[in-house]
């Protein structure tokens, strides 16, 4: 098997010790950010991006891609004691987890979305072992035309499967797109929508946006609730994970199913937050017990926590093979590799085995000291979250400052990074969607320089987009994903005409 | 904004500030659709112009936002809330306009300083906590974050009339 050699191989890089203390500090440091509200996954690595520069890309993508792990972790923490989800995919763990932890069950509540969240991660790495090569050799044939349709379906994708008005999915896309043109055109050097101003020269820095969107959003969205954290105590002995472990594999289908689910909406850009949810729905449709989740049951944490994990993990296949990733926090890891000099894509399988397989051998790795990490420092960070919000706050919001500074040593990123924190609040508050508006910053330039070279290439001819079976197929299911909801709602009418007209009705 | 102009209890509502949002949105977009027609969004004779690919984008928010704006517009027999209540809001300007302050300080103070002092400034002004309290926070997490920049990792960070004094 040649991806199992390739991933021993990968084992062999890992061997490093201060790739293994890297390892165990990102996680540390993903847990911490899980836990405190207004340091996501996805701002968190981007603020601590900067520190990475001048480690070997290995080292720095395992460190980074440790935080991210241990924010999937952190995250099930505050849902569970606190009832507070510190991160979007851990909204339905808070349904079962709580009412758990109020019946002093915390424990049970915590080993299970940790070992699901193991296990979960756990199915996605194996998926990324032996698909992404598969994937990698396939997209060696692609071309512009193809690689634009590729980044067409990712972005059409969004509109078809987000819940949000797909007029509002597509305006915060577009202004993704046109932000990410500001600045030098590449290719004619001439200057796109600077208006005279040198500041706008560099043009938009996507980890700026994603530290304001995330963070200093997050943080104005916090204080408005006006949080108040009472949580309940944690208490993990060995005793209390064996006894969970026994009863564990008693829920071996909604495991399987959930992790298959994650994988799923991991890969296609759904993410790991409508993966938990519809993983949590399904895991209630099916379970004998469905009726009574939401009350505390086992089940209903393990369904979403292992979903979002795998959904997390699996979101690292498209980036590393395609160049497209599947979640915002993948998207600044992309950004990484790109500072790093090194090109998402299938090419990155060729040329820098060394850096694929080291980041493949080291998510087997760090899972396991994640899990190890996580089981035995609960206590730890439930205390962190005590800490009162009128302390938390400056000091997220001045880490958030330090972060949007680092990344190009500009003072006037931390003030464009307090404007797109406002931007944050306003959309969050209207519900425009964050994600695309973030992966259409980071990919802009790519999805546009693809998209000339197919028009050049067909001098102009947009029939280029149907000219082999490979590409028509891409394109023609990016405009089904499109124009999903107008489908749909079609379907709809035609089978119950009555009860869409009611239902049309109040609309107007 | 807008919201701030509002002078009874209520704020605006839900809906006028989505019309203002998607506003803003066809507003940018004529700038957008504007500024890439002048560099060139048509077939030019070596390919697409510097503007080809934006000028679209722009036209697609535009079409997008104004469809937004119509429906809102006419939908008027949903009730819903204002976007946001004024004691939120309240709670919401006490961390924007400190932030805002310390964004500007930081040009002139350097971080670390402009950090002390507005951790300290947040705890004593919404935390009312005794100085005792205040002090070690203020002085240790702009330390601590020194250490870490400009000791460990080799960042250098924003500095002021402070950091010079003391040689860095």
């Amino acid at each position: 098997m040649d991806a199992l050699l390739s991933l021993v191989h990968g084992f062999g890089v890992l061997a490093d010790p201060m790739n293994i203390l890297y390892m165990f500090l990102g996680i540390f440091l993903g847990v911490l950010i899980g836990v405190l509200p207004g340091l996501g996954g996805a701002n968190g690595v981007a603020i601590l991006l900067p520190l990475t520069f001048s480690m070997s890309p290995v080292s720095g993508i395992i460190m980074l891609s440790s935080i991210y792990w241990g924010a999937l972790f952190g995250g099930a923490i505050t849902s569970i004691l606190f009832n507070i989800p510190g991160e979007p995919w851990s909204v339905a763990t808070t349904f079962d987890g709580y009412p758990m932890a109020q019946k002093g069950r915390a424990g049970e509540a915590l080993a299970t979305a940790f070992t699901g969240s193991f296990f979960g991660a756990f199915v996605a790495t194996l998926l990324l072992t032996f698909l992404a090569p598969v994937i990698a050799r396939f997209a060696l044939q692609f071309g512009p035309a193809e690689f634009f349709a590729v980044y067409l379906l990712t972005f059409c994708s969004f509109v078809g499967m987000g819940r949000e008005s797909p007029f509002k999915v597509i305006a915060a896309m577009m202004l993704g797109f046109a932000l990410a043109a500001v600045g030098i055109d590449t290719v004619t050097g001439q200057l796109r929508m600077t208006f005279g101003s040198t500041e706008l020269l560099r043009g938009f820095d996507f980890l700026v946006a994603v530290i304001g969107l995330f963070g200093v959003g997050e943080i104005l969205l916090t204080m408005e609730e006006g949080l108040a954290f009472k949580g309940k105590s944690a208490k993990i002995s060995p005793r209390v994970v064996l006894q969970v472990w026994k009863e564990l594999p008693k829920y071996w289908l909604t495991a399987i199913r959930s992790a298959i689910v994650g994988c799923w909406m991991g890969i296609t850009p759904g993410g790991a937050t409508p993966a938990s949810f519809m993983s949590y729905g399904l895991a209630k449709r099916f379970s004998r017990n469905g009726k009574r989740f939401g009350s505390g049951e086992l089940e209903g944490v393990l369904a979403p926590e292992t979903a979002a994990h795998a959904a997390g993990t699996s979101a690292l296949l498209p980036m590393l093979t395609l160049g497209i990733p599947g979640s915002p926090t993948a998207a600044v890891l992309l950004g990484g590799l790109l500072i790093w000099g090194l090109q998402p894509g299938p090419l990155l399988f060729v040329e820098q085995r060394d850096f694929v397989w080291g980041l493949i051998a080291s998510i087997y790795l760090s899972n396991v000291a994640g899990l190890i990490v996580v089981l035995s420092t609960v206590p730890f960070f439930a205390a962190i979250l005590r800490i009162p919000f009128s302390i938390i706050a400056p000091v997220i919001l001045v880490i958030c400052a330090v972060g949007a500074y680092t990344v190009h040593n500009a003072l006037m990123d931390i003030s464009v990074m307090l404007v797109f924190g406002v931007i944050g609040y306003v959309f969050k508050k209207l519900s425009y969607p964050l994600a695309p508006l973030v992966l259409a910053l980071v990919l802009g330039d790519m999805a546009e320089s693809s998209f000339r070279q197919a028009m050049l290439l067909s001098q102009g001819n947009m029939s280029i987009f149907w000219a082999n079976p490979l590409v028509g197929t891409i394109v023609t299911l990016a405009l089904a994903m499109l124009f999903w909801p107008v489908l749909s709602a079609a379907m709809d009418r035609l089978r119950s005409p009555a009860r869409s007209r009611e239902a049309a009705l109040p609309a107007k | 904004m807008a919201h701030q102009a509002d002078r009874s209890e209520h704020t605006v509502s839900k809906r006028v500030m989505d019309l203002v949002v998607a506003g803003v949105f066809m507003a940018l977009a004529t700038l957008i659709m504007w500024d890439n027609w002048r560099i060139g969004a048509r077939w030019e004779d070596d390919g697409p112009g510097a503007g080809y690919f934006p000028f679209r984008i722009g036209a697609i928010m535009f079409v997008v936002s104004a469809i937004t704006f119509v429906l809102k517009l006419r939908d008027r027999t949903v009730e819903d809330g204002p976007f946001v209540e004024r004691t939120q809001l309240r709670s919401v300007m006490q961390v924007l306009i400190p932030t805002v302050v310390f964004v500007i300080s930081i040009g002139f103070l350097g971080i670390y300083v402009a950090s002390a002092i507005f951790i300290a400034f947040f705890m004593a002004w919404l935390g009312k906590y005794p100085a005792a309290k205040i002090a070690p926070i203020a002085i240790l997490v702009p330390l601590a974050l020194f250490l870490m920049f400009e000791v460990w990792f080799l960042v250098p960070l924003p500095k002021g009339p402070l950091e010079a004094a003391l040689g860095y």
